[in-house]
């Protein structure tokens, strides 16, 4: 048995064998947010901030992640609200089919929590773990280069 | 499957006593690809995060646990520079070093580094501790000396580094890439010099005869460093696989060794 | 970085035409709510897995089921035996086992399928089922397979004198890689039996019409006893036009009597879907001395792979769009796509147009040095325009087609700075530090490309819509694919533009409710699926005016002289008002012996202009800055036109300088994101678009299809300026370090 705190709910689960933490979210917590795009930690579809450190879900193992919080692309929204990440990637059109889109918001939203005005090189690279295959990118750098823009 | 997770080194090695063929799972970067695609079903683990020794980072000793986050943010330049290159932000956040040896990749971006500086490896089992130097560590591709029962400590690097450090690394992406080659070059004031080389050879290579030949080279002529370039390039073994070629390989290694020995003088 | 002009709304209705209003899915997108294919569960769901042939050509010897059966939590383990219907799928000709039975033909081709309680059991139980194989020598060169004969499609076109020579000529031999369209949503789906022998299929697809058609005949159903909905879908490029997991979801639901969940792990979906056709491409051009394209001749090789999927309509592509968007008298081209043990190959953004222009455009660059010409006034002074005849076909260009426009709008914009400067993110090779500042050669390329739109050579290409007017406001039925181009938004944008009403709902409704809107591919739907909403709409409007002599409508009502006479409410008391409309685009002919007709409904052309910083020493490339013009006909949702043009564009890149499956001996050798290097944000250039709006003559508004023009000449002119910039012939793409450092 495994003891989660995820979106600062606890949960209790019982994975099978060594499954990842991403398996566990989706199959048995009924948080199907977090994508399975590579499961190897290849893609940043998974990501996750686990006990403050943005990391890929598919390569914890949730055994592992015991009495650990987690944060996932559902608990990031205030309630009937959206995080300023959210709403600057809709503002943007940086959303096409949406299956990178929580990796994305989950990295972003951890990298304004550390560094609330980064300059579009520094946004690159924090964010250069999250593969995007519809946009380009494009809008996705105009969302949070503008965020990153408002910050005081 | 059984997972035990200590907070302290004793109880690490309590459980590695109890259980010499457990899994070891630090950042789990490696161990949970093999795991998620079938090709290891480990019963029994024991997991490293929360042991604090190994996260602890004092001089010239870094604990096995250190992540490459912590790596690539430190004062020790070819290694954070290094750090820097592994996998994606997230892959750096869980990677740790002691991982990077406990893998034993030939595309380890860490490895050429520690090879450079000739760094040892500190071991320890409930039997006590041991320490090897890394190329008495790592024996071949992915394979290295850890024994059943035994766990990777830390990394100790001499007490006096190199004053000039290098690290650079050949990707066919500008960002999250497995190295085509890497290498990693330091050198003293007085110019002594050694290099590394990764993904160039079954284990990061030091190539002697270059080492040698630029040693003595207090301020290198053009052509000194050409032949430094050229003496690298023969001595590492690349091969050819899916990700490039052997000439390219030996090419790329002549090449970094050049570039890197520029930025050094 | 593009700029978005704001574009000047003319229509009254907020959120219509040439605005671009936020996507109706964006927020349960942004917050992780929306249901992908594999989010689905069910009740009582048991899991799929596949056993996959790990030998490109084998013989099957025996298959034993028994250990898998033997695994506590198996309920199921099927084989070709098992395939109640068909034993056979395809898309045109059906020619690839459901399940392999005797034979296997390709690495990774479908032996049996398991149910299990879950993944983890089902995924083990696959790899229990004991298959013995006798391994044959597999064929695996195109080269060789065409001299055996085993080709799929061969065509030869030929229009002009063939005698008509030029004082210049140039000739060159181009090869393109495997390339592999990486949706990040891996093949996924739900499949539940309705209790009464049918079956309800729940998946990520392009065309669930046509996926309809193979699976009822497979499973041995009639065709009501199986409906197809479409769940959420991670992307497609092409990959879901064939048929992967779907009948083998069906039948394991069918004989368990439960619902079956299968989601492919990346490697698996590598091996289950096609890819990319690889090319080699022999080429001689000649000029008059003026640069006048005078005769153009090549042979290209498509290679296949074991099945037909759709290699008769990729390699045509290659064959009719085999010399650009140029005038050439005199045209000798031979097409020809292979069956080989290779993966098979099928539809990938650009579908054969890609390949060629590849060639094409490199031969353009050699004519251009040849003659002493500047390279872009060459394909000026030899450039397509409405009205001219395709020089292989020979058909009359109807619509707009601003090939001219397009070239003199990109070539107009300013160039970057020269200066990378010394951050390691701006030089190639990035954080790797491998570069520097002074080891750098800056290159520009210009690369131009088009394809047709829509289906083709006499395909009965149409699209079927419904539109209902409530009192709400107004509903869209249509079972075409979004698979997040954002097509969604611009139904939206036709129907409230074309009735004056704001509020518009889009179903996305399954198979038995509507007939088929035709495959979310050739870039068809905004035309197609638009054009089937916008007269279906239009038609409401009308009744509904009709109804009550009303001159206009609003979310009012009915309006007569700006005066509301009717509310909707009053106006629809008798019902909601309902048009289902099936659109065709304008009938396109049987090629001729030649290759000559009227083969296709309509064009677009795209060009690039790439800048790149290339270490040559050690071949490291970085794509700085990448503009292009697009002929998009009417921009109908300009921030989705412009997501369209910047992701296709870096679909370009990916292939021009790290994308491409490794095969060797028929094996996959990187199946895996790993090795399949996808470019992530530090490869993607600053880009300017420039949308060129003259209006088409089908579909709504005057608007094209833009969603693989962006495509195909985006890797054509990164290549070309890694060839400026280092002097090297780069005849093969992706270009990899040791071709660009020539080691």
């Amino acid at each position: 048995m495994t003891r989660l705190i995820v979106n600062g709910a606890e949960y209790t689960a019982e994975p099978s064998g060594a499954e990842s933490l991403l398996t566990t979210l989706r199959d048995r917590l009924g948080l199907p947010g977090s994508k399975n795009a590579c499961e190897q930690g290849e893609c940043g579809s998974c990501s996750v901030v686990l006990d403050g450190d943005l990391v890929c879900s598919c390569l914890v193992m949730t055994a592992d992640a015991d009495g650990s919080e987690i944060t996932t692309v559902e608990g990031l929204a205030p309630a009937g609200g959206l995080h300023p990440v959210q709403e600057a990637l809709l503002a943007e059109h940086a959303v096409q089919c949406g299956y990178c889109t929580p990796g994305f918001v989950v990295a972003a939203a951890h990298l304004f929590d550390t560094n609330p005005s980064p300059s579009p090189d520094d946004l690159k690279e924090a964010l250069s773990g999250n593969i995007c295959r519809c946009t380009g990118y494009g809008a996705i750098l105009r969302a949070l280069t503008a965020l990153a823009g408002e910050a005081p | 499957m059984d997972i035990t997770r200590p907070t302290d080194l004793a109880g690490v090695l309590d459980a590695l006593d109890h259980d010499p063929s457990a899994t070891l799972l630090a950042g789990g970067t490696d161990l949970m690809v093999e795991v998620t695609y079938g090709w290891r079903r480990p019963e029994s683990v024991v997991a490293l995060r929360r042991v604090a020794e190994l996260a602890t980072w004092e001089g010239a000793f870094i604990g096995a646990g250190v992540t490459w986050a912590r790596i690539e943010h430190g004062p020790v330049r070819g290694l954070a520079q290094a750090a820097r290159t592994v996998g994606s932000p997230q892959i750096r956040n869980a990677g740790t070093i002691g991982g990077n040896l406990g893998t034993a990749s030939p595309a380890g971006d860490g490895l050429p580094f520690l090879a450079a500086v000739d760094a040892s490896v500190v071991l320890a089992s409930k039997g006590g501790r041991r320490t090897l130097r890394w190329d008495q560590f790592i024996t071949g591709p992915k394979q290295n000396a850890l024994q059943p029962g035994e766990l990777i400590v830390g990394v100790q690097l001499p007490e006096h580094l190199p004053h000039r450090q290098e690290f650079a690394k050949v990707g066919a992406r500008n960002a999250m890439v497995i190295s085509i080659a890497s290498a990693c070059l330091v050198r003293d004031p007085g110019g002594a010099t050694r290099i590394a080389l990764g993904s160039v050879g079954p284990i990061p290579i030091r190539a002697r005869r270059a080492e040698e030949m630029i040693s003595a080279e207090r301020h290198p002529s053009a052509a000194a460093i050409e032949e430094f370039g050229r003496l690298v390039a023969g001595e590492v073994s690349p091969i050819t696989d899916h990700r490039s070629t052997e000439s390219y390989r030996r090419h790329a290694a002549g090449v970094l060794a050049r570039r890197l020995l520029e930025r050094c003088l | 970085m593009t700029t978005i002009a704001p574009v000047e709304t003319t229509r009254r209705v907020a959120g219509g035409i040439g605005t671009s209003p936020r996507r109706p899915d964006g927020i349960p997108k942004v917050k992780g709510e929306f249901a992908f294919s594999g989010d689905l569960v069910e009740e009582a769901m048991l899991w799929g897995a596949t056993v996959r042939s790990p030998h490109p050509h084998a013989r099957i010897s025996s298959i034993d089921i028994a250990p898998a059966l033997a695994i506590a939590g198996v309920h199921a383990v099927l084989t070709a035996d098992d395939v109640p219907g068909r034993k056979t799928c395809g898309q045109v000709v059906a020619d690839q086992p459901v399940l392999a039975g005797d034979r296997t033909r390709f690495w990774g081709e479908p032996v049996a399928i398991v149910a299990a309680a879950d993944l983890a059991t089902a995924r083990r139980a696959a790899a229990a089922v004991e298959v013995t194989y006798e391994v044959l020598e597999p064929l695996d060169d195109p080269e060789e397979a065409e001299r055996r004969g085993e080709v799929f499609r061969s065509m030869h076109v030929i229009n002009g004198d063939p005698d008509r020579r030029g004082a210049v000529a140039v000739e060159g031999y181009y090869e393109t890689g495997t390339i592999d369209q990486a949706m990040l949503g891996t093949e996924s789906g739900l499949a539940v039996p309705d209790g009464e022998g049918g079956v309800d299929l729940i998946i990520a697809t392009q065309w669930v019409h046509e996926d309809h058609e193979q699976v009822y005949r497979s499973l041995g159903l009639a065709p009501g006893q199986v409906r197809i909905h479409l769940a959420g879908i991670g992307g497609a490029f092409g990959a879901r036009e064939d048929l992967t997991l779907q009948i083998h979801l069906c039948m394991l639901a069918l004989h368990t009597g439960r619902p079956v969940k299968m989601v492919f792990d990346r490697a698996e979906s590598f091996a289950a879907h096609v890819h990319r056709h690889p090319a080699r491409m022999w080429y001689r051009h000649e000029a008059d001395p003026d640069g006048t394209l005078v005769r153009v001749e090549a042979k290209v090789i498509f290679d296949g792979g074991a099945y037909h999927t759709t290699s008769h309509a990729v390699i045509a592509n290659g064959t009719y769009f085999a010399v650009g968007p140029y005038h050439c008298e005199s045209v000798d081209i031979v097409g020809v796509a292979t069956r080989t043990n290779n993966p098979p190959a099928g539809a990938m953004r650009g579908f054969g147009a890609v390949q060629v222009c590849f060639a094409y455009e490199a031969q353009m660059d050699r004519l251009a040095e040849a003659l002493g010409m500047d390279p872009i006034e060459l394909r000026l002074h030899n450039a397509l325009a409405a009205g001219d005849r395709l020089p292989t076909t020979g058909q009359v260009i109807a619509g707009s087609f601003p090939v001219a426009e397009v070239i003199r709008s990109l070539a107009a914009l300013p160039l970057p700075d020269d200066d990378p400067g010394d951050d390691p993110r701006h030089l190639p090779g990035g954080t790797g530090l491998a570069s520097s500042r002074d080891r750098v050669r800056r290159g520009i390329g210009f690369a131009v490309g088009f394809k047709n739109l829509s289906f083709a050579e006499s395909f009965d290409d149409y699209a079927e819509a419904r539109v209902t007017l409530t009192p709400e406001g107004l509903r869209v039925e249509t079972a075409a694919a979004e698979v997040g181009q954002g097509l969604v938004t611009v139904l939206q944008q036709i129907a409230r533009t074309a009735v004056g009403i704001e509020h518009v709902e889009v179903e996305f409704v399954d198979t038995s409710r509507i007939g088929s809107a035709g495959s979310t591919s050739a870039s068809r739907q905004t035309q197609m699926t638009g054009g089937a909403v916008l007269e279906a709409a239009s038609r409401v409007r009308e009744q509904v005016l009709l109804r009550r002599g009303g001159d206009d409508l609003s979310t009012d009502g009915v309006l007569r002289d700006g005066v509301v006479v009717a509310t909707l409410a009053e106006v629809l008391a008798d019902g909601p008002v309902s048009e289902q409309v099936r659109f065709r685009h304008p009938p396109t002919s049987v090629p001729s012996e030649t290759g000559r007709g009227d083969l296709h409904a309509g064009f677009a052309v795209a060009a690039h202009r790439a800048v790149v910083d290339v270490d040559p020493e050690l071949g490291l490339v970085r794509v700085v800055r990448m503009d292009t013009a697009q002929d998009v006909g009417k921009a109908l949702n300009p921030a989705s036109v412009i997501g369209q043009v910047e992701g296709g564009t870096l679909q370009g890149i990916g292939m021009a300088v790290m994308e491409e499956l490794v095969i060797e001996g028929g094996v996959v050798r990187n199946a895996s994101f790993t090795d399949y290097l996808l470019p992530t944000i530090l490869d993607a250039p600053d880009l300017e678009a420039v949308l060129i709006e003259e209006p088409d003559h089908y579909g709504p508004f005057g608007a094209k299809g833009v969603g693989e023009p962006p495509t195909i000449s985006s890797t054509a002119a990164v290549v070309a300026a890694v060839r400026a910039a280092t002097g090297r012939p780069l005849t093969r793409a992706p270009i990899r370090p040791q071709d660009v450092a020539g080691v």
